[in-house]
């Protein structure tokens, strides 16, 4: 047994949840979402609430976006509190400070942390509740709570004395939180490690999951909003004279990101929409165009400051004067969209001063921020219930939709829900910066490395949001920077440029780029050195061993060196992201430029696992989400128009380009890695690296389309 | 002014105006959300429902279209879950975020309606026109494989 130390600050009692015995946010007026238990609610916790009617609803303070959170979050808590999985409702929790994710400083879903963040955390919170329910059975028995355990949502004592968990939860929730409790060895888990079943699973099959797009509330209407072709104008003027004449019209009002349109159905609203004119002031976006950023960013490649990441390892630039050869080579990834299928959407109720959201955020206390400060009330009178998300990627930690909607509903004085189309979700979105990466290898007589200088030039979006001063390293720009191999003189640069694009956190985030450049690299060293690829990196990786061994098991499933029908290569790549090591082999053809990814191998070491089987739909999500970024996806703009409407454009992958996914995952008690997002990036290069070794073309700029692969 | 449908078997007399498209006449005047909007374009296939029988895409079918016709959505499979996709979807644990899901279940039903037996290249044929962003797919494949199988030992 472990006895952690339970923080004050983060396991205060949330008795204040509670709001005359039903969840706070559960019984919103009008909408779906009802209380989850009939009986009176109570909190001994802020993760477990437990009904007198033996309810027990577990919190997930994560927003369920596909990743699995609605199971994963409730079966780190369950197993510590004792309860079948089955027998257990989930809620997403409102904004609070308790629900914090202590790896971003903020309730946010992202980053891959959300069991990072949980595995003490939930398992201490359902801990506590477990011993506060053991302690209430004590005193109303009158025994030593020693003679007591829990069990499956009982609490047994002596003489075959036992009480549900229900029973006990009113003088349970009455008993301090205790500060230390013991918690199971791994080898005793029951739930967590278990192919568990999704809890969402039968709701997302017959159409009731409730996402944004279907919330509901008395009296609401429905807008359409048209906003400025080139992000981040304004409008100067308009003429609503003839939408608002158009059927169900119910308003036509400004605010701050342009013209909405509020009617009585959202079709209404999209017809009134195509009739009103809008003069913009198109501010400097106007100038912008995809040329202009990768000219931008490559001189301040050149030319800004230089941030260095991580500690230089001996001298690079001497180094690289004693090597045999010297190879250089510059990688581009372009800019993209998150295109989640739900587009963006929210519903908001601002009325005497009160404000009710509900739809879909992975950022809880950004919404609830900035919807209190633009409306100008109080954050106490922002309530906020999260639904389903229909996709996030990244897209959703964003607020820009959140405001819109209480913005308008506030000007029409009604509970609005504002959509966006297709076209305004691909066209107005937080785009995955360009990135830009220089690298330079010094090699021996060997074709071994003995110098590296990696530079990547790139925006931060961490300026943005999140206001990270000047001349700051942006670690969301940095990541997977510093790859694996033992090279006995390295240096990494960072250089921030500010292209003028509205840039966001895009799946897996700077792994990307720098996982396309780090691995493409590599194979460009080996092929320079005579090598495979593979025996190349495993030779530098003597003192690396979750590496060596992902690498190693990839390779062994994919059958790495053995012969492949004729026009097929594979391609193979490494990288540690979210604490996750993974290494994937790719299986082309290409033909007239056409690839065709055959199979990927995916190796993966993420430390203790709390559900393989989300762990792995979570391998699969990736490879498919990376294999869209590798060969399809670019944003384009004119006259800082973003040429991309919908997924004409803006491919994505489909059914039959999906190929074939083989996933080794490796047994291990290292602490918790990330799975969410580095499958994504590591695919690229694996891609790319599989395109060259079928073609002899290497493609150093993003996507593989049949024209660069030609051009190459 | 109303045009008269059958929606999931009953008779339906819907008063949006007659371009409107058949999805927001089933969600906005219906009330009927498992049926969603993706693309508006026919691009991505989450608004598919059935008419008379065939697979469409919702988003851009007329209400005046559908006039007279049979009008399946996803509520018209079990609410419990007992169809044999549906229990495929749940024993594959299919669903990520969810949000395609009722259209690649219409799909799929349509498929399996004519071809109990369907192949991959069938599967691919009839499902490509479905995106799933969470990259469902190979679960997909192998739920409609299931299913298929069920349904043949049912016949």
């Amino acid at each position: 047994m472990t006895t952690l130390e339970t923080t004050r600050r983060d396991f205060l009692k949330t008795s204040s949840l509670a709001t005359g015995g039903l969840l706070m946010g559960m019984a919103l007026p009008g909408s779906k979402m009802e209380a989850q238990a009939a009986g009176t609610v109570y909190t001994p916790n802020a993760w477990v609430h437990i009904a007198d009617d033996n309810t027990i609803t577990l919190i997930s303070a994560r927003s369920e976006m596909g990743q699995g959170v609605y199971t994963s979050m409730p079966m780190l808590i369950a197993e510590e509190l004792n309860v079948d999985i089955n027998q257990i409702k989930v809620s997403i929790a409102p904004p609070a400070a308790v629900y914090v994710n202590a790896l971003l400083g903020a309730q946010i879903t992202g980053g891959s942390t959300s069991v990072r963040d949980g595995w003490e955390k939930l398992r201490i919170g359902g801990a506590q509740v477990r011993e506060m329910l053991i302690s209430a059975a004590a005193d109303k028995w009158k025994v030593d709570r020693s003679q007591l355990k829990a069990e499956r949502g009982m609490v047994l004592g002596p003489k075959g004395k036992k009480a549900s968990y229900g029973s006990l939860a009113a003088a349970a929730a009455k008993l301090p939180v205790p500060e230390k409790v013991a918690l199971k060895d791994p080898k005793d888990f029951r739930i967590v490690g278990k192919r568990v079943k999704r809890l969402d699973t039968p709701a997302k099959v017959n159409g009731t999951a409730e996402f944004g797009i279907d919330v509901k509330l008395p009296g609401m209407v429905y807008a359409s909003l048209e906003q400025c072709p080139v992000i981040g104008g304004k409008v100067k003027s308009f003429d609503a004279s003839k939408a608002k004449g158009m059927p169900g019209v119910v308003d036509v009002v400004q605010v701050n990101d342009g013209v909405a349109v509020v009617a009585s159905s959202y079709w209404q609203a999209v017809k009134a929409r195509q009739a009103l004119s809008v003069q913009w002031d198109e501010g400097p976006g106007a100038a912008l165009d995809h040329h202009k950023v990768l000219a931008s960013t490559r001189a301040a490649a050149d030319t800004a400051k230089v941030l260095p990441i991580g500690k230089p390892v001996g001298n690079a630039a001497e180094a690289m004067k004693g090597a045999a050869r010297v190879l250089k080579a510059e990688y581009i990834t372009p800019m993209q969209a998150h295109a989640p299928l739900e587009p963006m959407n929210f519903t908001a109720s601002v009325k005497d001063g009160k404000c009710l959201l509900i739809g879909p955020t992975q950022f809880q206390q950004g919404a609830h921020g900035a919807v209190a400060g633009v409306l100008g009330i109080k954050p106490e009178d922002v309530t906020l219930k999260t639904t389903f998300l229909g996709g996030g990627f990244g897209r959703r930690l964003e607020l820009d939709f959140i405001v819109q909607a209480a913005q308008i509903s506030k000007a029409v004085g009604r509970p609005v829900k504002l959509l966006w189309s297709r076209e305004d979700d691909m066209t107005h979105d937080f785009y995955r910066p360009l990135g830009l990466n220089q690298l330079q290898a010094g090699l021996d007589a060997q074709g071994m490395p003995v110098a590296l200088q990696f530079k990547v030039t790139s925006q931060s979006i961490t300026q943005r949001a999140f206001g990270l001063p000047k001349d700051t390293l942006d670690p969301f720009m940095a990541e997977a920077a510093v790859a694996a191999y033992e090279i006995p003189n390295t240096q990494h640069d960072l250089v921030i440029h500010d292209s003028g694009m509205r840039v966001g956190y895009w799946r897996a985030v700077s792994h990307n780029m720098n996982a396309f450049a780090n691995e493409s690299f590599m194979d460009e060293l080996a092929l320079a050195a005579g090598k495979d690829p593979y025996q190349y990196r495993l030779a530098l990786l003597k003192n690396r061993p979750r590496f060596a061994n992902v690498l190693k098991l990839a390779a062994e499933k994919a059958g790495w060196g053995q012969p492949l029908p004729a026009g097929r290569a594979r391609g193979i790549a490494l990288m540690e992201g979210y604490d996750t090591y993974m290494a994937q082999v790719a299986e082309v053809s290409v033909k007239d430029g056409q690839v065709t990814v055959h199979r990927v191998t995916v190796a993966a070491d993420l430390g203790r696992m709390v559900n393989p089987d989300t762990v792995e739909a979570q391998i699969q999500s990736s490879i498919v989400f990376g294999m869209s970024s590798a060969l399809m996806q670019e944003i384009t703009l004119d006259k800082g128009r973003v040429q991309q409407t919908n997924y004409n454009n803006y491919p994505v992958v489909r059914m039959n380009e999906s190929p074939q996914i083989d996933i080794v995952l490796v047994e291990s008690s290292e602490k918790p890695g990330g799975i969410g997002e580095p499958a994504t990036a590591l695919v690229v290069p694996a891609i790319a690296n599989a395109v060259a070794a079928a073609t002899g073309k290497r493609v150093r700029k993003l996507p593989l389309t049949p024209e660069a692969i030609r051009q190459a | 002014m109303s045009i008269k449908l059958n929606v999931n078997g009953k008779a339906v007399a819907a008063k949006s105006e007659s371009d409107t498209p058949l999805l927001w006449v089933i969600r906005d005047e219906l009330g009927l959300n498992g049926t969603k909007f993706g693309c508006g374009a026919a691009l991505c296939g989450a608004c598919t429902v059935h008419v008379n029988g065939q697979p469409v895409r919702s988003c851009q079918t007329p209400l005046a279209s559908v006039a007279g016709k049979k009008v399946a959505t996803i509520e018209s499979l079990p609410k419990n879950n007992s169809h044999p996709l549906q229990q495929a979807w749940i024993k594959h644990d299919v669903p990520q975020c969810g949000y395609c899901q009722s259209g690649q279940l219409m799909s799929a039903a349509a498929l399996l309606a004519k071809n109990k037996n369907p192949s991959d290249a069938d599967i691919d044929q009839a499902m490509s026109g479905n995106i799933c962003r969470c990259g469902t797919y190979p679960r997909i494949k192998a739920a409609i494989k299931d299913a298929a199988a069920t349904m043949r030992k049912a016949a």
